[in-house]
C-alpha cells in the first residue's frame, strides 16, 4: 500500500518527486545513484498544515540534505523538534543563515488568514513571500520549488515562479514519472522478484 | 429474597472474616458465622470491598440507546464491581430539567443493578450560555447533587462563577470538564512532537490547565465546591496541588485509561484510543499516578463512554471520542496503582468507593464494610491474570482499549441492596435483579 497523501500528515510521492527533481537539476545526467549529501534546503511557509513539508523533511534528511523550516511561529507545529531540523521565523535571516541550494515555497490557503495564523495576506507576502527582491538575492544556482498550485503575489512572485531557477513545471512532469515508477514497483515487483 | 453468608473474605485491611448480609445491611461480621437460612458464598482468597461508586459514567439514555441504555450501562457497572454510577447529562434531550433526571433515575431504579444518580447539566442544552433548571433538578425526586456540562466545558467565566454560586445553595458540586474550547478547535490528540509528525491537530495541555487554574480561583473566591473531571496532565496536577495547599475546596478525578495508556497508541490510528481529554505522554501518566498516590487527585472515575461500532470504525478525525471503562476499571487500578506499590487496598477502597460517594453525596454507598453498613459489596479475585476480552464487557458497546491486553484481577460477585447482581463472575439475570430491586424499593 502506498500513501497517496493523507490530510496534513504525509505525502510520500510528492517528496519522492521533489527529491528526484533536485537530483536531476543538481547532478544532471549523472544523477543516477547520487543522493543529496550536503544540499541545503529551506522549506518556507505553512509547515503546520503541510503534508509536503513533513514527507520532504524525512526523505531529504535521509538522502543527506540539510533541511530547515521558516515560517511565522503560528504555522510551525508545537512539537517541531521531532523533525530534527533548524527552525527560523524570519525569512531574510533564514536565507542569510542557510544560504540554501533549494528554496521550497508552500501554498498558503485562504482560510488560514481567517483563523488568526497571520494578520493578512499583505503582511504574509511582505514577511514570508519569495518576492522579486528576495529572489534576486538568492544564489544564481539556487532552485525555487513549489508543489503547486501557486498563489502568485502571496507566497511567490511571478519573477521567482517563472525564472529558469524555478522547477515548478518539472515537478509536475516528474510527478508523472515518479508515480508511474511507484505504481510499477508496488504492483509488479512482487511478482517478478528482484528488478 | 435470601440472605447471603459470605465465607472467609479478606477485607481491605487484611482481616479475614465471614460477612452476613440481609435486609439491605451487613448483619454480622466474624469467623465461623453460620446462618441456616442464608445462601453461602465461598469467598476464601477473595477481597471484599464496599461496592464501587463511579462519579463519571455516560449511560447515553435518553437519546443514544444505540450505544448504551440505563439498563445495559448498569449491567456493565455491576460486572465491574460497581454498585452506584453517576450518569452524565449529555443525553438527548440533555438532562437539564427535572423531567429528564427523574426519568433516568427511574430507569436505573427499575433496572436494579446499581444506584443510578443523574447528574444535571450546568447550562441549558450544554450550550454554555444560560443556567439550566438547577434548583428544579436539585429538589426533584432525583435530588441531583452533581452538576456538569461534561463533554463540553463551562468556558464562559461569568457563567462559571454564577453556576458555582448557585449550585452552592443546594449543597451540590460542579464537576468541570476542563477544556478551553478556543484552544482545542478540531483537536485530535495530545499536542507535542507526535502530533507534529502525524499532522493531527493538537490538544495542548495548557487548554486543560488554564481552565483548572481559573476555576480553582473562582471556586475559592465564591466559596463553592469544585470537582475537576478526568485530569490528564502533569501541569494540571501542579495546579490542583497548589489549590489544595491553599485550602481550596477542590477535588479531582483521574480515569483508569489516563493512568495506563499513552499517546503513542494514536499512531496505530485505532480509534479505540481516541478519547477526550486525549491520551498524554508517559511523564503525564507518571505524574497522575503519583498524584493519586499522594491524594492530590482524590478519586478514580471511569468516564465510561460507549460508542457504536460505526462511530469508531472510521478515519481518526471522524471517530467519536471515548472508551468504555466500567468493566475494566478495578483491574486497571490494580495494575497501575497496586501492583506498582503506589496504593494499598484500603486506598483503592477510598478512591473507588468512599471518596466518590462523598463527593457526589451518594447516599447509602461508599461506607467501609462493618456491622450495619449497607449491603453494597464487591468480591474481587486479585490473584488471577487474564487476557481481557469482549466476553468481559457487559454493556452495549465494545469500544474498550484493553481488549487482548493482560489485566490482573476479576470481579467474582457484586451485591447491591443486599441482593446479588453478579455471582460467579457472571451477571445475574435481569428479570431476577429487577424483581429484587422492586422488593427492596417496597421494603
Ligand atoms: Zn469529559
Amino acid at each position: 500500500m502506498v500513501n497517496a497523501g493523507d490530510g496534513t500528515h504525509e505525502h510520500p510521492t510528492q517528496a519522492l518527486l521533489d527529491a528526484f527533481t533536485m537530483r536531476r537539476r543538481l547532478h544532471g545526467l549523472a544523477s543516477r545513484g547520487q543522493d543529496l549529501d550536503g544540499v541545503r534546503v529551506l522549506i518556507v511557509g505553512d509547515i503546520l498544515h503541510s503534508r509536503v513539508a513533513r514527507s520532504n523533511a524525512w526523505l531529504l534528511k535521509t538522502l543527506g540534505a540539510e533541511v530547515a523550516f521558516v515560517a511565522p511561529p503560528t504555522l510551525i507545529p508545537n512539537g517541531v523538534a521531532a523533525f530534527g531540523v533548524d527552525v527560523h521565523y524570519d525569512l531574510d535571516e533564514a536565507l542569510a543563515a542557510v544560504r540554501p541550494d533549494v528554496v521550497m515555497m508552500l501554498r498558503i490557503q485562504q482560510e488560514r488568514m481567517n483563523a488568526a495564523f497571520f494578520p493578512n495576506g499583505r503582511e504574509y507576502a511582505r514577511s514570508w513571500g519569495l518576492s522579486a527582491e528576495r529572489f534576486r538575492g538568492l544564489g544564481e544556482k539556487t532552485l525555487v520549488m513549489h508543489p503547486g498550485p501557486m498563489n502568485r503575489g502571496l507566497e511567490i512572485s511571478d519573477e521567482a515562479a517563472d525564472s529558469p531557477q524555478s522547477t515548478v513545471l518539472e515537478q509536475v512532469t516528474n510527478g508523472v514519472a515518479v508515480r508511474m515508477a511507484v505504481l510499477y514497483l508496488t504492483l509488479a515487483a512482487a511478482n517478478q522478484g528482484a528488478l | 429474597m435470601t440472605d447471603y453468608l459470605i465465607k472467609g473474605a479478606t477485607l481491605s485491611d487484611d482481616r479475614t472474616t465471614d460477612i452476613l448480609i440481609g435486609g439491605g445491611v451487613v448483619k454480622a461480621l466474624g469467623s465461623n458465622l453460620s446462618e441456616v437460612a442464608a445462601t453461602e458464598i465461598d469467598a476464601s482468597g477473595l477481597l471484599a470491598l464496599p461496592g464501587l461508586v463511579d462519579l463519571h459514567t455516560h449511560l447515553r439514555e435518553p437519546g443514544f440507546e444505540g450505544s448504551e441504555t440505563v439498563l445495559t450501562g448498569s449491567r456493565a457497572a455491576a460486572k465491574g464491581g460497581f454498585t452506584a454510577v453517576n450518569a452524565m447529562a449529555n443525553s438527548s434531550p440533555v438532562a437539564d430539567t427535572a423531567g429528564v433526571v427523574e426519568q433516568v433515575q427511574a430507569l436505573g431504579d427499575r433496572a436494579g443493578y446499581v444506584t443510578v444518580r443523574p447528574i444535571g447539566a450546568v447550562s441549558q442544552g450544554l450550550a454554555g450560555t444560560h443556567l439550566s433548571e438547577i434548583g428544579a433538578m436539585a429538589t426533584s425526586r432525583a435530588r441531583v447533587r452533581v452538576f456538569s456540562d461534561d463533554g463540553s466545558c463551562v468556558a464562559d467565566p461569568l457563567l462559571m462563577r454564577r453556576a458555582l454560586e448557585y449550585i452552592k445553595g443546594f449543597g451540590g458540586v460542579l464537576a468541570q470538564h476542563a477544556q478551553e474550547p478556543r484552544l482545542t478547535i478540531g483537536a485530535q490528540m495530545n499536542e507535542g512532537e507526535l502530533s507534529a509528525t502525524l499532522g493531527l491537530a493538537g490538544w495542548p495541555a495548557v487548554a486543560e490547565e488554564a481552565i483548572i487554574a481559573r476555576d480553582v480561583l473562582l471556586a475559592h473566591h465564591v466559596g463553592a465546591r469544585l470537582h475537576v473531571c478526568h485530569v490528564s496532565t502533569a501541569g494540571s496536577v501542579e495546579v490542583i496541588r497548589w489549590a489544595k495547599s491553599r485550602g481550596f475546596d477542590v477535588t479531582a478525578e483521574v480515569t483508569p485509561h489516563h493512568l495506563l495508556l499513552t499517546e503513542d497508541l494514536v499512531s496505530t490510528y485505532d480509534a479505540r484510543y481516541k478519547v477526550n481529554p486525549p491520551l498524554r505522554r508517559s511523564e503525564d501518566v507518571e505524574a497522575l499516578r503519583a498524584a493519586l498516590a499522594d491524594g492530590t487527585i482524590d478519586i478514580v472515575a471511569t468516564d465510561h463512554a460507549p460508542h457504536t461500532a460505526e462511530a469508531k470504525s472510521c478515519e481518526w478525525d471522524n471517530a467519536a471520542n471515548g472508551m468504555v471503562g466500567l468493566e475494566s476499571a478495578l483491574s486497571v487500578v490494580q495494575k497501575t496503582m497496586v501492583d506498582t506499590g503506589l496504593l494499598g487496598w484500603q486506598d483503592v477502597e477510598r478512591v473507588l468507593s468512599l471518596k466518590p460517594a462523598a463527593i457526589g453525596r451518594v447516599e447509602g454507598q461508599g461506607q467501609v464494610i462493618g456491622v450495619g453498613s449497607p449491603a453494597e459489596i464487591t468480591l474481587y479475585d486479585r490473584s488471577v491474570t487474564r487476557s481481557f476480552d469482549v466476553g468481559d464487557l457487559a454493556g452495549k458497546s465494545i469500544n474498550s482499549p484493553y481488549l487482548e491486553r493482560e489485566l490482573p484481577g476479576r470481579v467474582e460477585a457484586t451485591f447491591h441492596g443486599g441482593y446479588a447482581t453478579v455471582l460467579g463472575g457472571r451477571l445475574v439475570d435481569e428479570s431476577l435483579v429487577a424483581e429484587h430491586a422492586l422488593a427492596v424499593a417496597s421494603r
